[in-house]
């Protein structure tokens, strides 16, 4: 996990005052206004789709809730790079839309690339790590709670914005930090939108100009920024407590009648799924109708499929059980160590793909040659970048299991491990699974640290979509992109429908 | 069957003093209570008997054996102790035979299982899911867990608190039974008297951290040794008098008092022991009824003794009515105690 970080320390205090000058640039200030400017318009954006989609879902009367529910997480299952070239193409300037609307006397449609393209992109494809969590802490929620501010004569708005929006912070700030931190680190979304920002700068300077230190000192000064990300993160969090306390049987909420606001909450629901969902399943069906028509090579596909689904499999599990440890500290031994630790976790979420991938490729050729370039490697780069999922979605959890019925347990004669076998596991059994999910689902989409670290002739579907890409081809990604999808929907549906 | 020694505890949160300097013996099958008011220490008393938390300093033993002390502590799941928690704690992923299975481990055997959950009085709910359960009933599954691996003693943090009262009253009762039939030495906390006082052998009154007194319901009652524990436990009526030679000379008279009392003192009266009448013995005051509380079986009256202006109050039966307004004749007709000024 410290690992990455040590390289880019060593990289840059090697380099000195030249790591400095490539920092002390205006162009510099430039690009972390951007960045950050980017990633906090696409959590606010994120978080502004994806609380009233939780709610609609969860408490209300929506017609479809089921359906729209799985349809509001899917989108986890498109990778940005895909979701972008999507938007890219249907509504830039020479896109579907263009050729639509040029009957009609459009000539050009004004670009979209750029921030709001960039925007747009990750906004959509995004959200659904807000939705997950605030759904989950919708469903926990006490209505006692709702129900007494109701009995204090307070209206139903004022009840929602003063009693269960401030529950909502927790799984607001978790999710909404994941966001913000995918953002800094995406390079596919933003690099086909052409959109300058930390990562292509950095990949540029790599893989153009061969500038190691500029790359590692711009990487150093990204991973400042989401350090900074972190700490105001942490301070969000409130201490107290999200179990129910009071005993006698546990009471549905009630749900609310949307009458004739159902009208405007489905139009809603429709234009996100719309755009986040439909448009680009229905450009990559058009693509492989296309394809179809010439050759497909079907052996290759179901050979990415299976590398895909190993590589993201073996680090689902390892980081859903790795999460466990790491989470019990953080919510159970709340102190300055655990604290660390778990701030730890999330650095490797906090890295960019492309940064952590160069590290370990420099550990695999110094220190440990026989791990370069094998599917361990791989693995453990999937881990350390993806971890934090796995651990904000068990922490939440946990928070919700009563300390007390672990005393129970441990009064009725087990060690701790044994309670957090026989009790705690079981009670947080489905955060667990939830966190390895997520984990697979993100693994599967992962490119940059892919085309880095996979061995030679393991190709998965990621690699396989980007090259096609590449090269223009993309009828050639658009079968893999569509399998990827698949490969992804199961997961989600189960992240989802087990409620 | 275990008795219960904690010697001089200590335990800080901060800079909050919980514990402070905490000593109490309770015997061998003894039903005790620790009572006093929220915030004194009692919580944290009983989790550091329990063991989940360490103290800053002191010892706790359980049958002669020591469970923490200087150097030493055993940590909760080898102390043998039933705890029975305020929420009741019980496993959601488990119905209530595997709530109670989980605390037998590997000796769990359906047989004993159902000779507790009799015990208890939930026969026939064993594979019911706890959700579903009501309060008394989740309250009685706590119960039989706690007592199911036959402890030393069972613990219980404010058992009857979150039941409503009709409830409370009923499973008090029946609490005191499965316990007495199990035959085991029980603590339990609360801040309600009337549950310490009715249920309890042992009551030990607790105040910022430390114990004030610790006898039977009655010494407590009857002959509170510091002015606090008069004023808690029940209504109390205090007034100046001067005591010599086993009585005691106040506003309501002569009265018989502890031959130890001498010099002026704190006569305190029990709402109980004083008497109204239109007419009374000829040590009995004037006073008029100011107010009435009637709670079906009893009334307190308050009344204002004309001599000195004085307000007291009256416990009687609930008849006959008495009126604001009333010209009475007040005097003691029960006993009372005396505290050195």
């Amino acid at each position: 996990m410290a690992l990455p970080l040590a390289y880019l320390v060593v990289v840059v205090a090697g380099a000195g005052s030249e790591a400095l000058d490539a920092i002390w640039r205006p162009r510099t200030a430039r690009l972390i206004l951007r960045s950050a400017g980017l990633a906090a318009a696409v959590t606010a954006t994120a978080i502004a789709i994806a609380v009233p989609l939780a709610w609609l879902t969860v408490r209300t009367d929506l017609p479809g809730r089921r359906l729209w529910t799985v349809a509001a997480a899917l989108p986890l299952v498109i990778p940005s790079y895909i979701g972008a070239y999507a938007i890219l193409s249907a509504l830039g300037p020479q896109g579907l839309l263009q050729d639509l609307l040029s009957p009609a006397g459009v000539e050009r449609l004004p670009s979209i690339t750029g921030f709001p393209g960039a925007w747009l992109t990750l906004a959509l494809f995004t959200y659904p790590f807000v939705f997950l969590p605030v759904r989950a802490a919708l469903r926990r929620l006490d209505p006692q709670l709702e129900e007494a501010a109701l009995g204090m004569g307070r209206r139903p708005a004022d009840v929602f914005r003063t009693v269960v929006l401030p529950q909502l912070v927790p799984a607001m700030g978790a999710g909404g930090l994941l966001v913000a931190l995918y953002v800094l680190s995406d390079f596919g979304a933003v690099s086909i939108m052409r959109f300058d920002s930390f990562t292509t700068s950095i990949y540029t300077l790599y893989r153009a100009s061969f500038d190691r230190i500029g790359a590692a000192s711009l990487a150093t000064l990204l991973v400042v920024l989401m350090l900074v990300l972190l700490w105001l993160e942490a301070r969000t969090r409130r201490p107290g407590a999200l179990y129910r306390s009071a005993p006698g049987a546990a009471r549905e909420p009630r749900t609310i009648p949307l009458g004739r606001w159902r009208w405007p909450a489905l139009g809603f629901c429709s234009v996100v799924a719309g755009l986040a969902l439909v448009l680009p399943v229905a450009v990559l069906v058009y693509w492989s109708l296309q394809s179809v028509a010439g050759e497909v090579d079907w052996a290759a596909v179901a050979s990415a499929a299976g590398n895909s689904l190993l590589a993201s499999g073996l680090a689902a599990v390892v980081a859903a059980l790795a999460a466990i440890p790491i989470a019990v500290l953080a919510v159970r031994f709340r102190g300055p160590f655990a604290g660390s630790v778990e701030r730890l976790s999330y650095t490797g979420h906090a890295l960019p793909g492309i940064v952590v991938a160069l590290a370990l490729v420099f550990v695999g050729t110094r220190v440990v040659a026989d791990l370069y370039q094998t599917l361990a490697m791989l693995v453990f780069a999937f881990v350390v970048l993806f971890l934090p999922l796995a651990v904000g979605i068990t922490r939440a959890s946990l928070l919700q299991v009563s300390p007390r019925v672990e005393e129970a347990a441990r009064s009725l004669g087990r060690r701790p491990f044994a309670v957090l076998r026989t009790v705690t596991g079981p009670l947080i059994s489905s955060g667990v699974l939830a966190g390895g999910a997520l984990v697979f689902l993100t693994a599967v989409k992962e490119l940059p640290a892919t085309l880095i670290l996979a061995p030679i002739g393991f190709e998965t579907l990621a690699i396989q979509i980007w090259k096609a890409t590449r090269v223009g081809f993309f009828e050639a990604g658009a079968i893999p992109a569509l399998v990827l999808l698949a490969i992804s929907a199961l997961p989600l549906y189960w992240l989802t429908a087990r409620d | 069957m275990s008795s219960i020694t904690c010697i001089d505890l200590r335990k800080s949160f901060g800079d909050v003093r919980a514990v402070d300097g905490f000593s109490l013996d309770v015997a061998e099958g003894t039903i005790a209570a620790l009572l006093g008011p929220s915030g004194c220490g009692k919580t944290t008393t009983l989790r550091l008997i329990a063991g989940f938390e360490r103290p800053d300093a002191g010892t706790v033993a359980v049958g002669g054996r020591t469970l923490a002390g200087p150097g030493e502590f055993v940590p909760p799941e080898r102390r043998r102790i039933g705890v029975v928690f305020q929420d009741y704690a019980l496993f959601p992923h488990y119905d209530v035979a595997g709530n109670v299975a989980y605390a037998l481990g590997r000796r769990a055997d359906s047989r004993r299982i159902r000779e507790v959950l009799d015990l208890v009085g939930l026969g026939g709910l064993a594979d019911r899911s706890v959700n579903e359960l009501s309060g008394g009933q989740q309250q009685r599954v706590a119960l039989a867990r706690a007592l199911a691996p036959t402890p030393d003693l069972v613990l219980l943090d404010e058992p009857f608190s979150n039941l409503e009262a009709g409830l409370r009253e009923r499973l008090r009762e029946e609490v005191r039974e499965i316990l007495g039939e199990a035959g085991v030495t029980a603590l339990f906390v609360t801040h309600d008297q009337e549950e310490a006082l009715s249920l309890a052998e042992q009551v030990a009154v607790m105040r910022a951290g430390r114990i004030e007194q610790s006898g039977t319901p009655e010494e407590i009652y009857s002959r509170p040794n510091s002015r606090w524990v008069a004023e808690f436990v029940g209504e109390i009526e205090i007034m100046p008098g001067d005591a010599s030679e086993g009585r005691v000379a106040c506003e309501l008279g002569s009265l018989p008092i502890d031959p130890s009392r001498s010099g002026p003192v704190d006569v305190l009266v029990r709402p109980e022991s004083v008497a109204i009448g239109i007419n009374g013995p000829s040590a009995a005051a004037e006073a008029e009824v100011t107010g009435r509380r009637f709670y079906g079986h009893d009334q307190l009256v308050e009344l204002r003794l004309r001599s000195s202006g004085r307000t007291i109050r009256s416990r009687r039966l609930g008849f006959p009515a008495w009126h604001p307004g009333d010209h009475v004749r007040v005097w003691i007709d029960g006993p009372v105690d005396a505290l050195p000024r």
